[in-house]
Protein backbone atom coordinates (compact mmCIF):
# COMPACT_ATOMS: atom_id res chain seq x y z
CA UNK A 1 0.00 0.00 0.00
CA UNK A 2 2.88 2.40 0.71
CA UNK A 3 3.97 2.14 -2.93
CA UNK A 4 0.50 3.11 -4.13
CA UNK A 5 0.02 5.93 -1.61
CA UNK A 6 3.46 7.35 -2.36
CA UNK A 7 2.78 7.35 -6.10
CA UNK A 8 -0.57 9.03 -5.45
CA UNK A 9 1.13 11.60 -3.20
CA UNK A 10 3.80 12.24 -5.83
CA UNK A 11 1.21 12.70 -8.57
CA UNK A 12 -0.83 15.13 -6.46
CA UNK A 13 2.31 17.01 -5.38
CA UNK A 14 3.33 17.24 -9.03
CA UNK A 15 0.24 19.19 -10.10
CA UNK A 16 -0.02 21.03 -6.81
CA UNK A 17 3.48 22.48 -7.15
CA UNK A 18 2.41 24.08 -10.43
CA UNK A 19 -1.20 24.74 -9.39
CA UNK A 20 -1.13 28.14 -11.00
CA UNK A 21 -1.10 26.36 -14.37
CA UNK A 22 -2.89 23.16 -13.46
CA UNK A 23 -5.75 24.57 -11.36
CA UNK A 24 -5.69 28.35 -11.71
CA UNK A 25 -5.56 28.52 -15.51
CA UNK A 26 -8.48 26.15 -16.19
CA UNK A 27 -10.60 27.97 -13.60
CA UNK A 28 -9.92 31.24 -15.39
CA UNK A 29 -10.81 29.68 -18.76
CA UNK A 30 -14.13 28.42 -17.40
CA UNK A 31 -14.93 31.81 -15.88
CA UNK A 32 -14.25 33.49 -19.24
CA UNK A 33 -16.65 31.06 -20.94
CA UNK A 34 -19.18 31.81 -18.23
CA UNK A 35 -18.93 35.58 -18.59
CA UNK A 36 -19.06 35.60 -22.38
CA UNK A 37 -21.76 33.00 -22.97
CA UNK A 38 -23.99 34.23 -20.18
CA UNK A 39 -23.66 37.81 -21.45
CA UNK A 40 -24.60 36.80 -24.98
CA UNK A 41 -27.28 34.22 -24.26
CA UNK A 42 -28.83 35.04 -20.88
CA UNK A 43 -31.73 37.02 -22.42
CA UNK A 44 -32.37 34.61 -25.29
CA UNK A 45 -32.25 31.07 -23.99
CA UNK A 46 -34.20 29.25 -21.32
CA UNK A 47 -33.34 25.58 -21.29
CA UNK A 48 -35.14 24.25 -18.24
CA UNK A 49 -38.33 25.88 -16.91
CA UNK A 50 -37.47 28.39 -14.20
CA UNK A 51 -33.70 28.04 -14.68
CA UNK A 52 -31.72 30.97 -16.10
CA UNK A 53 -29.19 30.27 -18.86
CA UNK A 54 -26.27 31.22 -16.62
CA UNK A 55 -27.45 28.83 -13.91
CA UNK A 56 -27.85 26.13 -16.55
CA UNK A 57 -24.38 26.79 -17.91
CA UNK A 58 -22.45 26.67 -14.63
CA UNK A 59 -22.78 22.92 -13.85
CA UNK A 60 -21.84 22.09 -17.45
CA UNK A 61 -18.72 24.24 -17.21
CA UNK A 62 -17.78 22.70 -13.87
CA UNK A 63 -18.13 19.17 -15.25
CA UNK A 64 -16.30 20.05 -18.46
CA UNK A 65 -13.42 21.36 -16.35
CA UNK A 66 -13.44 18.22 -14.19
CA UNK A 67 -13.27 15.99 -17.26
CA UNK A 68 -10.69 17.93 -19.24
CA UNK A 69 -8.36 18.34 -16.28
CA UNK A 70 -8.65 14.72 -15.20
CA UNK A 71 -7.54 13.78 -18.70
CA UNK A 72 -4.82 16.40 -18.79
CA UNK A 73 -3.34 15.28 -15.48
CA UNK A 74 -2.57 11.63 -16.13
CA UNK A 75 -1.76 12.12 -19.82
CA UNK A 76 0.66 15.01 -19.34
CA UNK A 77 2.32 13.45 -16.30
CA UNK A 78 2.94 10.20 -18.15
CA UNK A 79 4.19 11.71 -21.38
CA UNK A 80 6.53 14.06 -19.53
CA UNK A 81 7.91 11.18 -17.49
CA UNK A 82 8.30 9.07 -20.61
CA UNK A 83 10.04 11.75 -22.62
CA UNK A 84 12.35 12.89 -19.83
CA UNK A 85 12.96 9.26 -18.87
CA UNK A 86 12.14 9.62 -15.20
CA UNK A 87 9.29 7.10 -15.48
CA UNK A 88 12.03 4.59 -14.70
CA UNK A 89 11.78 5.64 -11.03
CA UNK A 90 8.22 4.29 -10.98
CA UNK A 91 8.97 1.22 -13.10
CA UNK A 92 11.92 -0.05 -11.03
CA UNK A 93 10.13 -0.38 -7.66
CA UNK A 94 7.79 -3.25 -6.73
CA UNK A 95 4.61 -1.36 -7.67
CA UNK A 96 1.96 -3.52 -9.34
CA UNK A 97 0.21 -2.35 -12.49
CA UNK A 98 -3.06 -2.10 -10.56
CA UNK A 99 -1.45 0.22 -8.00
CA UNK A 100 0.08 2.21 -10.84
CA UNK A 101 -3.34 2.55 -12.48
CA UNK A 102 -5.16 3.45 -9.25
CA UNK A 103 -2.61 6.11 -8.28
CA UNK A 104 -2.60 7.87 -11.66
CA UNK A 105 -6.39 7.78 -12.02
CA UNK A 106 -7.08 8.90 -8.45
CA UNK A 107 -4.65 11.81 -8.75
CA UNK A 108 -6.40 12.80 -11.98
CA UNK A 109 -9.80 12.68 -10.29
CA UNK A 110 -8.44 14.88 -7.47
CA UNK A 111 -7.09 17.43 -9.94
CA UNK A 112 -10.48 17.40 -11.71
CA UNK A 113 -12.30 17.92 -8.41
CA UNK A 114 -9.98 20.78 -7.40
CA UNK A 115 -10.56 22.56 -10.69
CA UNK A 116 -14.31 21.83 -10.59
CA UNK A 117 -14.53 23.21 -7.08
CA UNK A 118 -12.55 26.27 -8.17
CA UNK A 119 -14.94 26.89 -11.08
CA UNK A 120 -17.92 26.45 -8.75
CA UNK A 121 -16.55 28.95 -6.25
CA UNK A 122 -15.65 31.41 -9.01
CA UNK A 123 -19.19 31.14 -10.38
CA UNK A 124 -20.81 32.05 -7.05
CA UNK A 125 -20.93 35.82 -7.80
CA UNK A 126 -22.88 35.03 -10.98
CA UNK A 127 -25.37 32.41 -9.81
CA UNK A 128 -26.92 30.94 -6.72
CA UNK A 129 -26.08 27.25 -6.33
CA UNK A 130 -28.30 25.20 -4.05
CA UNK A 131 -28.29 21.75 -5.57
CA UNK A 132 -31.22 19.51 -4.61
CA UNK A 133 -29.35 16.24 -5.24
CA UNK A 134 -25.66 16.74 -4.31
CA UNK A 135 -24.96 13.01 -4.22
CA UNK A 136 -25.52 12.78 -7.98
CA UNK A 137 -23.05 15.61 -8.45
CA UNK A 138 -20.41 13.70 -6.55
CA UNK A 139 -21.17 10.37 -8.24
CA UNK A 140 -20.85 11.82 -11.75
CA UNK A 141 -17.79 13.90 -10.90
CA UNK A 142 -16.06 10.78 -9.56
CA UNK A 143 -17.06 8.34 -12.32
CA UNK A 144 -16.59 10.88 -15.12
CA UNK A 145 -13.26 12.05 -13.69
CA UNK A 146 -12.11 8.43 -13.33
CA UNK A 147 -13.03 7.65 -16.93
CA UNK A 148 -11.13 10.65 -18.26
CA UNK A 149 -8.19 10.02 -15.91
CA UNK A 150 -8.10 6.50 -17.30
CA UNK A 151 -8.28 7.72 -20.90
CA UNK A 152 -5.41 10.05 -19.99
CA UNK A 153 -3.35 7.03 -18.92
CA UNK A 154 -4.10 5.36 -22.26
CA UNK A 155 -3.19 8.50 -24.21
CA UNK A 156 -0.08 9.17 -22.13
CA UNK A 157 1.20 5.63 -22.67
CA UNK A 158 0.26 5.45 -26.34
CA UNK A 159 1.64 8.85 -27.38
CA UNK A 160 5.35 9.03 -28.08
CA UNK A 161 5.49 12.74 -28.77
CA UNK A 162 3.74 15.76 -27.36
CA UNK A 163 1.96 16.47 -30.66
CA UNK A 164 0.43 12.98 -30.68
CA UNK A 165 -0.97 13.67 -27.24
CA UNK A 166 -2.20 17.09 -28.37
CA UNK A 167 -3.94 15.36 -31.29
CA UNK A 168 -5.72 12.99 -28.91
CA UNK A 169 -6.76 15.95 -26.78
CA UNK A 170 -7.78 18.34 -29.58
CA UNK A 171 -9.47 15.91 -31.94
CA UNK A 172 -11.15 13.54 -29.49
CA UNK A 173 -11.51 14.91 -25.98
CA UNK A 174 -12.26 18.55 -26.88
CA UNK A 175 -14.99 17.90 -29.50
CA UNK A 176 -16.65 15.26 -27.36
CA UNK A 177 -16.79 17.58 -24.34
CA UNK A 178 -17.80 20.69 -26.29
CA UNK A 179 -20.59 18.77 -28.11
CA UNK A 180 -21.88 17.10 -24.97
CA UNK A 181 -24.47 19.71 -24.06
CA UNK A 182 -22.34 21.92 -21.84
CA UNK A 183 -23.60 25.07 -23.54
CA UNK A 184 -27.05 23.89 -24.62
CA UNK A 185 -29.66 21.23 -24.00
CA UNK A 186 -29.59 18.62 -26.71
CA UNK A 187 -33.40 19.00 -26.90
CA UNK A 188 -32.78 22.26 -28.72
CA UNK A 189 -30.92 20.37 -31.47
CA UNK A 190 -32.43 19.01 -34.71
CA UNK A 191 -33.51 15.40 -34.33
CA UNK A 192 -30.52 14.03 -36.24
CA UNK A 193 -28.01 15.73 -33.98
CA UNK A 194 -30.00 14.74 -30.91
CA UNK A 195 -29.69 11.12 -31.98
CA UNK A 196 -25.96 11.55 -32.61
CA UNK A 197 -25.49 13.16 -29.19
CA UNK A 198 -26.88 10.04 -27.54
CA UNK A 199 -23.81 8.17 -28.73
CA UNK A 200 -21.53 10.61 -26.93
CA UNK A 201 -20.71 9.27 -23.46
CA UNK A 202 -19.72 12.78 -22.36
CA UNK A 203 -23.33 13.86 -22.85
CA UNK A 204 -24.45 11.46 -20.11
CA UNK A 205 -21.75 12.69 -17.73
CA UNK A 206 -22.78 16.32 -18.18
CA UNK A 207 -26.49 15.55 -18.10
CA UNK A 208 -26.29 13.39 -14.98
CA UNK A 209 -24.03 15.91 -13.25
CA UNK A 210 -26.45 18.72 -14.07
CA UNK A 211 -29.37 16.67 -12.66
CA UNK A 212 -27.77 17.08 -9.25
CA UNK A 213 -28.05 20.87 -9.55
CA UNK A 214 -31.62 21.17 -10.83
CA UNK A 215 -33.38 17.86 -10.35
CA UNK A 216 -34.05 18.07 -14.11
CA UNK A 217 -32.19 16.52 -17.01
CA UNK A 218 -32.57 15.36 -20.60
CA UNK A 219 -32.41 11.69 -19.64
CA UNK A 220 -32.85 9.89 -16.30
CA UNK A 221 -29.71 10.13 -14.11
CA UNK A 222 -29.90 6.37 -13.58
CA UNK A 223 -29.69 5.77 -17.31
CA UNK A 224 -26.78 8.23 -17.51
CA UNK A 225 -25.03 6.53 -14.63
CA UNK A 226 -25.48 3.19 -16.38
CA UNK A 227 -23.83 4.50 -19.55
CA UNK A 228 -20.98 6.17 -17.65
CA UNK A 229 -20.28 3.10 -15.53
CA UNK A 230 -20.20 0.82 -18.57
CA UNK A 231 -17.86 3.24 -20.40
CA UNK A 232 -15.64 3.54 -17.33
CA UNK A 233 -15.48 -0.24 -17.03
CA UNK A 234 -14.51 -0.57 -20.71
CA UNK A 235 -11.81 2.11 -20.54
CA UNK A 236 -10.50 0.78 -17.22
CA UNK A 237 -10.38 -2.74 -18.67
CA UNK A 238 -8.46 -1.50 -21.69
CA UNK A 239 -6.04 0.52 -19.58
CA UNK A 240 -5.38 -2.31 -17.12
CA UNK A 241 -4.82 -4.67 -20.01
CA UNK A 242 -2.26 -2.30 -21.55
CA UNK A 243 -0.51 -1.89 -18.22
CA UNK A 244 -0.45 -5.61 -17.42
CA UNK A 245 1.20 -6.30 -20.79
CA UNK A 246 3.67 -3.50 -20.19
CA UNK A 247 2.58 -1.95 -23.51
CA UNK A 248 5.15 0.70 -24.48
CA UNK A 249 6.39 0.83 -20.89
CA UNK A 250 8.24 -2.44 -20.38
CA UNK A 251 9.58 -3.18 -23.92
CA UNK B 1 23.96 -23.94 -0.79
CA UNK B 2 23.74 -20.20 -1.17
CA UNK B 3 21.49 -18.57 -3.74
CA UNK B 4 23.37 -16.66 -6.43
CA UNK B 5 22.76 -12.90 -6.44
CA UNK B 6 21.94 -13.07 -10.12
CA UNK B 7 20.95 -16.15 -12.08
CA UNK B 8 20.30 -15.85 -15.80
CA UNK B 9 19.35 -18.89 -17.87
CA UNK B 10 18.88 -18.83 -21.63
CA UNK B 11 17.75 -15.21 -21.73
CA UNK B 12 16.65 -14.12 -25.20
CA UNK B 13 15.31 -10.81 -26.38
CA UNK B 14 14.68 -9.78 -29.97
CA UNK B 15 13.83 -6.41 -31.40
CA UNK B 16 12.66 -7.24 -34.89
CA UNK B 17 15.64 -8.89 -36.55
CA UNK B 18 18.08 -7.79 -33.90
CA UNK B 19 18.93 -10.33 -31.23
CA UNK B 20 19.71 -8.09 -28.28
CA UNK B 21 20.08 -11.15 -26.03
CA UNK B 22 20.79 -14.45 -27.70
CA UNK B 23 20.72 -17.13 -25.02
CA UNK B 24 22.59 -15.55 -22.12
CA UNK B 25 23.57 -17.75 -19.18
CA UNK B 26 25.17 -16.01 -16.25
CA UNK B 27 25.58 -16.42 -12.50
CA UNK B 28 26.82 -13.71 -10.19
CA UNK B 29 27.58 -14.83 -6.66
CA UNK B 30 26.71 -12.81 -3.59
CA UNK B 31 29.41 -10.27 -2.68
CA UNK B 32 31.06 -10.20 -6.09
CA UNK B 33 32.20 -7.05 -7.86
CA UNK B 34 31.18 -8.12 -11.32
CA UNK B 35 31.94 -6.41 -14.62
CA UNK B 36 29.73 -6.59 -17.67
CA UNK B 37 31.67 -5.44 -20.69
CA UNK B 38 31.02 -5.26 -24.39
CA UNK B 39 30.84 -2.82 -27.26
CA UNK B 40 27.79 -0.62 -27.82
CA UNK B 41 24.80 -2.74 -28.79
CA UNK B 42 26.25 -5.92 -27.26
CA UNK B 43 23.20 -6.32 -25.00
CA UNK B 44 24.54 -5.04 -21.67
CA UNK B 45 21.74 -2.57 -21.06
CA UNK B 46 19.11 -5.00 -22.34
CA UNK B 47 20.35 -7.60 -19.87
CA UNK B 48 20.24 -5.10 -17.01
CA UNK B 49 16.80 -3.90 -18.10
CA UNK B 50 15.53 -7.46 -18.16
CA UNK B 51 16.86 -8.03 -14.64
CA UNK B 52 15.17 -4.83 -13.49
CA UNK B 53 11.85 -5.66 -15.16
CA UNK B 54 12.10 -2.72 -17.56
CA UNK B 55 12.19 -5.15 -20.46
CA UNK B 56 10.56 -8.55 -20.72
CA UNK B 57 12.75 -11.33 -22.02
CA UNK B 58 11.18 -13.39 -24.82
CA UNK B 59 12.59 -16.60 -23.41
CA UNK B 60 14.66 -17.85 -20.50
CA UNK B 61 14.55 -16.97 -16.84
CA UNK B 62 16.20 -14.28 -14.75
CA UNK B 63 16.41 -14.31 -10.97
CA UNK B 64 17.63 -11.81 -8.41
CA UNK B 65 18.56 -13.39 -5.07
CA UNK B 66 16.51 -16.41 -6.13
CA UNK B 67 13.38 -14.39 -7.00
CA UNK B 68 12.10 -14.63 -10.56
CA UNK B 69 11.91 -11.15 -12.11
CA UNK B 70 8.50 -11.88 -13.65
CA UNK B 71 6.57 -14.26 -11.40
CA UNK B 72 8.03 -12.88 -8.14
CA UNK B 73 8.79 -9.36 -9.34
CA UNK B 74 8.03 -7.66 -6.04
CA UNK B 75 10.73 -9.53 -4.15
CA UNK B 76 13.12 -9.44 -7.10
CA UNK B 77 12.87 -5.65 -7.37
CA UNK B 78 13.30 -5.15 -3.63
CA UNK B 79 16.66 -6.90 -3.89
CA UNK B 80 17.88 -4.76 -6.76
CA UNK B 81 19.11 -1.18 -6.95
CA UNK B 82 19.67 0.14 -10.47
CA UNK B 83 21.59 3.26 -11.42
CA UNK B 84 20.35 3.97 -14.94
CA UNK B 85 22.68 4.99 -17.72
CA UNK B 86 20.78 8.12 -18.74
CA UNK B 87 20.92 11.16 -16.53
CA UNK B 88 17.22 11.25 -15.64
CA UNK B 89 15.55 13.28 -12.91
CA UNK B 90 12.15 14.58 -11.88
CA UNK B 91 12.24 18.38 -12.16
CA UNK B 92 9.34 18.88 -9.75
CA UNK B 93 11.19 17.81 -6.60
CA UNK B 94 14.13 18.57 -4.36
CA UNK B 95 16.81 15.96 -3.71
CA UNK B 96 15.29 14.99 -0.36
CA UNK B 97 11.78 14.83 -1.78
CA UNK B 98 12.96 12.61 -4.62
CA UNK B 99 14.66 10.25 -2.15
CA UNK B 100 11.68 10.14 0.20
CA UNK B 101 9.35 9.41 -2.71
CA UNK B 102 11.68 6.69 -3.99
CA UNK B 103 11.72 5.13 -0.50
CA UNK B 104 7.93 5.17 -0.45
CA UNK B 105 7.76 3.37 -3.79
CA UNK B 106 9.71 0.56 -2.13
CA UNK B 107 7.30 0.52 0.80
CA UNK B 108 9.53 2.38 3.25
CA UNK B 109 7.80 5.22 5.07
CA UNK B 110 10.31 6.84 7.43
CA UNK B 111 13.72 6.58 5.88
CA UNK B 112 15.36 9.89 6.76
CA UNK B 113 18.19 8.42 8.83
CA UNK B 114 19.34 6.26 5.94
CA UNK B 115 18.71 9.04 3.41
CA UNK B 116 20.92 11.37 5.46
CA UNK B 117 23.62 8.72 5.58
CA UNK B 118 23.56 8.21 1.81
CA UNK B 119 23.56 11.97 1.23
CA UNK B 120 26.60 12.25 3.48
CA UNK B 121 28.52 9.52 1.67
CA UNK B 122 27.77 11.04 -1.71
CA UNK B 123 28.62 14.59 -0.61
CA UNK B 124 25.07 15.72 -1.22
CA UNK B 125 24.09 16.91 2.26
CA UNK B 126 24.38 20.58 1.29
CA UNK B 127 22.16 19.98 -1.73
CA UNK B 128 19.38 18.10 0.09
CA UNK B 129 16.85 20.89 -0.30
CA UNK B 130 17.90 22.00 -3.77
CA UNK B 131 15.57 21.37 -6.66
CA UNK B 132 16.78 18.63 -9.01
CA UNK B 133 16.66 21.07 -11.93
CA UNK B 134 19.35 23.29 -10.40
CA UNK B 135 21.91 20.51 -9.89
CA UNK B 136 24.95 20.04 -12.10
CA UNK B 137 25.26 16.87 -14.17
CA UNK B 138 27.67 15.29 -11.68
CA UNK B 139 25.33 16.04 -8.79
CA UNK B 140 22.38 14.57 -10.67
CA UNK B 141 24.45 11.44 -11.24
CA UNK B 142 25.07 11.16 -7.50
CA UNK B 143 21.35 11.53 -6.78
CA UNK B 144 20.72 8.66 -9.21
CA UNK B 145 23.09 6.53 -7.14
CA UNK B 146 21.33 7.63 -3.96
CA UNK B 147 17.93 6.77 -5.45
CA UNK B 148 19.14 3.27 -6.26
CA UNK B 149 20.19 2.75 -2.64
CA UNK B 150 17.18 4.02 -0.65
CA UNK B 151 15.86 0.50 -0.07
CA UNK B 152 19.26 -0.95 0.88
CA UNK B 153 19.32 -3.46 -1.96
CA UNK B 154 21.77 -6.37 -1.62
CA UNK B 155 22.44 -6.22 -5.37
CA UNK B 156 23.46 -2.95 -7.01
CA UNK B 157 23.67 -2.47 -10.76
CA UNK B 158 25.54 0.49 -12.18
CA UNK B 159 25.00 1.01 -15.90
CA UNK B 160 27.91 3.12 -17.12
CA UNK B 161 27.87 5.36 -14.08
CA UNK B 162 31.02 7.28 -14.96
CA UNK B 163 30.19 8.26 -18.54
CA UNK B 164 30.93 11.96 -18.77
CA UNK B 165 31.81 12.30 -15.10
CA UNK B 166 34.82 14.28 -13.91
CA UNK B 167 37.80 12.58 -12.29
CA UNK B 168 37.07 13.72 -8.75
CA UNK B 169 33.50 12.47 -8.78
CA UNK B 170 34.55 9.25 -10.46
CA UNK B 171 37.05 8.50 -7.73
CA UNK B 172 34.62 9.46 -4.98
CA UNK B 173 31.98 7.26 -6.54
CA UNK B 174 34.30 4.26 -6.77
CA UNK B 175 35.39 4.72 -3.20
CA UNK B 176 31.76 4.62 -2.12
CA UNK B 177 30.82 1.67 -4.33
CA UNK B 178 33.88 -0.27 -3.11
CA UNK B 179 32.75 0.36 0.43
CA UNK B 180 29.28 -0.95 -0.37
CA UNK B 181 30.91 -4.02 -1.86
CA UNK B 182 33.05 -4.51 1.25
CA UNK B 183 29.89 -4.24 3.36
CA UNK B 184 28.53 -7.25 1.47
CA UNK B 185 26.62 -5.73 -1.45
CA UNK B 186 26.94 -7.45 -4.78
CA UNK B 187 27.94 -4.90 -7.41
CA UNK B 188 27.41 -5.30 -11.14
CA UNK B 189 29.06 -2.72 -13.31
CA UNK B 190 28.97 -1.92 -16.98
CA UNK B 191 31.52 0.53 -18.24
CA UNK B 192 33.45 1.55 -21.30
CA UNK B 193 36.47 2.44 -19.21
CA UNK B 194 38.30 -0.86 -19.23
CA UNK B 195 40.93 0.22 -16.75
CA UNK B 196 38.09 0.87 -14.30
CA UNK B 197 36.74 -2.62 -14.74
CA UNK B 198 40.25 -4.03 -14.42
CA UNK B 199 40.94 -2.40 -11.08
CA UNK B 200 37.47 -2.85 -9.56
CA UNK B 201 35.97 -6.09 -10.81
CA UNK B 202 36.88 -9.50 -9.49
CA UNK B 203 35.08 -11.28 -12.31
CA UNK B 204 34.12 -10.16 -15.78
CA UNK B 205 31.70 -11.21 -18.49
CA UNK B 206 32.15 -9.94 -22.02
CA UNK B 207 29.11 -9.69 -24.24
CA UNK B 208 29.06 -9.56 -28.01
CA UNK B 209 25.92 -9.55 -30.16
CA UNK B 210 23.78 -10.71 -27.26
CA UNK B 211 26.04 -13.59 -26.24
CA UNK B 212 28.52 -14.12 -23.43
CA UNK B 213 31.84 -14.57 -25.22
CA UNK B 214 34.13 -14.56 -22.20
CA UNK B 215 33.45 -15.15 -18.53
CA UNK B 216 36.19 -15.52 -15.95
CA UNK B 217 37.98 -13.84 -13.09
CA UNK B 218 39.76 -10.67 -14.13
CA UNK B 219 43.07 -12.33 -13.23
CA UNK B 220 42.46 -15.37 -15.42
CA UNK B 221 41.27 -13.26 -18.32
CA UNK B 222 44.43 -11.19 -18.15
CA UNK B 223 46.59 -14.28 -17.88
CA UNK B 224 44.79 -16.11 -20.66
CA UNK B 225 44.49 -13.47 -23.32
CA UNK B 226 46.92 -10.70 -22.61
CA UNK B 227 50.66 -10.61 -22.98
CA UNK B 228 53.44 -8.48 -21.53
CA UNK B 229 55.03 -6.19 -24.02
CA UNK B 230 58.59 -5.03 -24.28
CA UNK B 231 59.12 -1.93 -26.40
CA UNK B 232 62.58 -0.69 -27.24
CA UNK B 233 63.96 2.14 -29.36
CA UNK B 234 67.31 1.36 -30.89
CA UNK B 235 70.10 3.68 -31.95
CA UNK B 236 70.17 2.07 -35.40
CA UNK B 237 67.95 -0.47 -37.21
CA UNK B 238 68.64 -4.17 -36.69
CA UNK B 239 69.66 -6.42 -39.53
CA UNK B 240 68.24 -9.57 -37.95
CA UNK B 241 64.56 -10.33 -37.38
CA UNK B 242 63.98 -11.06 -33.71
CA UNK B 243 60.22 -11.56 -34.07
CA UNK B 244 58.91 -8.10 -33.23
CA UNK B 245 55.12 -7.93 -33.32
CA UNK B 246 55.11 -4.28 -34.23
CA UNK B 247 57.60 -1.82 -35.63
CA UNK B 248 56.98 1.88 -35.86
CA UNK B 249 59.06 5.09 -35.74
CA UNK B 250 62.18 3.35 -34.54
CA UNK B 251 60.34 1.39 -31.83
CA UNK B 252 60.23 -2.40 -31.79
CA UNK B 253 57.58 -4.21 -29.81
CA UNK B 254 57.94 -7.77 -28.56
CA UNK B 255 55.20 -9.90 -27.01
CA UNK B 256 56.23 -11.88 -23.95
CA UNK B 257 54.35 -14.52 -22.00
CA UNK B 258 56.00 -13.79 -18.68
CA UNK B 259 58.36 -11.23 -17.14
CA UNK B 260 61.21 -13.73 -16.86
CA UNK B 261 61.47 -13.72 -20.65
CA UNK B 262 62.63 -10.08 -20.57
CA UNK B 263 66.19 -10.91 -19.76
CA UNK B 264 66.55 -13.39 -22.62
CA UNK B 265 65.05 -10.91 -25.04
CA UNK B 266 67.44 -8.15 -24.02
CA UNK B 267 70.38 -10.54 -24.43
CA UNK B 268 69.28 -11.49 -27.94
CA UNK B 269 68.95 -7.80 -28.81
CA UNK B 270 72.48 -7.13 -27.57
CA UNK B 271 73.83 -10.12 -29.48
CA UNK B 272 72.19 -8.84 -32.66
CA UNK B 273 74.06 -5.57 -32.21
CA UNK B 274 71.14 -3.47 -31.05
CA UNK B 275 71.90 -0.49 -28.86
CA UNK B 276 68.90 0.40 -26.69
CA UNK B 277 68.17 4.12 -26.39
CA UNK B 278 64.77 3.88 -24.66
CA UNK B 279 62.77 1.03 -23.19
CA UNK B 280 59.21 0.46 -21.99
CA UNK B 281 57.69 -2.56 -20.29
CA UNK B 282 53.90 -2.95 -20.63
CA UNK B 283 51.73 -5.00 -18.31
CA UNK B 284 48.88 -7.06 -19.69
CA UNK B 285 45.73 -4.95 -19.69
CA UNK B 286 42.05 -5.59 -20.13
CA UNK B 287 41.95 -3.57 -23.30
CA UNK B 288 44.17 -6.11 -25.03
CA UNK B 289 41.95 -8.90 -23.71
CA UNK B 290 38.84 -7.04 -24.82
CA UNK B 291 40.12 -6.40 -28.33
CA UNK B 292 41.29 -10.01 -28.59
CA UNK B 293 37.98 -11.46 -27.42
CA UNK B 294 35.90 -9.20 -29.62
CA UNK B 295 37.96 -10.05 -32.71
CA UNK B 296 37.74 -13.78 -32.11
Amino acid sequence: MTGFSTLLYKEVLRFWKVSFQTVGAPVLTAVLYLMIFSHVLEEHVEVFAGVSYTSFLVPGLIMMSVLQNAFANSSSSLIQSKITGNLVFVLLPPISYREFYAAYVLASVLRGLFVGLGVGVAALPFVELSPPAPLWILVFALTGGAMLGSLGVVAGIWAEKFDQLAGFQNFLIMPLTMLSGVFYSIRSLPEFWQAISHFNPFFYMIDGFRYGFFGQSDVSPWASLGVVVVCLALVAGLTLNMLSRGYKLRG
Amino acid sequence: MTVPAIEVRGACKRYGDLRALDGVDLDVEGGEFFGLLGPNGAGKTTLISALAGLVRADAGSLKVMGHDVVSDYRNARRQLGVVPQELVFDPFFTVREALRIQSGYFGIRRNDDWIDEILGHLDLTAKADTNMRSLSGGMKRRVLVAQALVHRPPVIVLDEPTAGVDVELRQGLWQFVRRLNRDGHTVILTTHYLEEAETLCTRIAMLKSGRVVALDTTENLLARFATHTLRVRLASPLAADLGAVRQERGWLEFALERYDEVEGMLRRLREAGGEIVEMQLGEPDLETVFVGVMRA
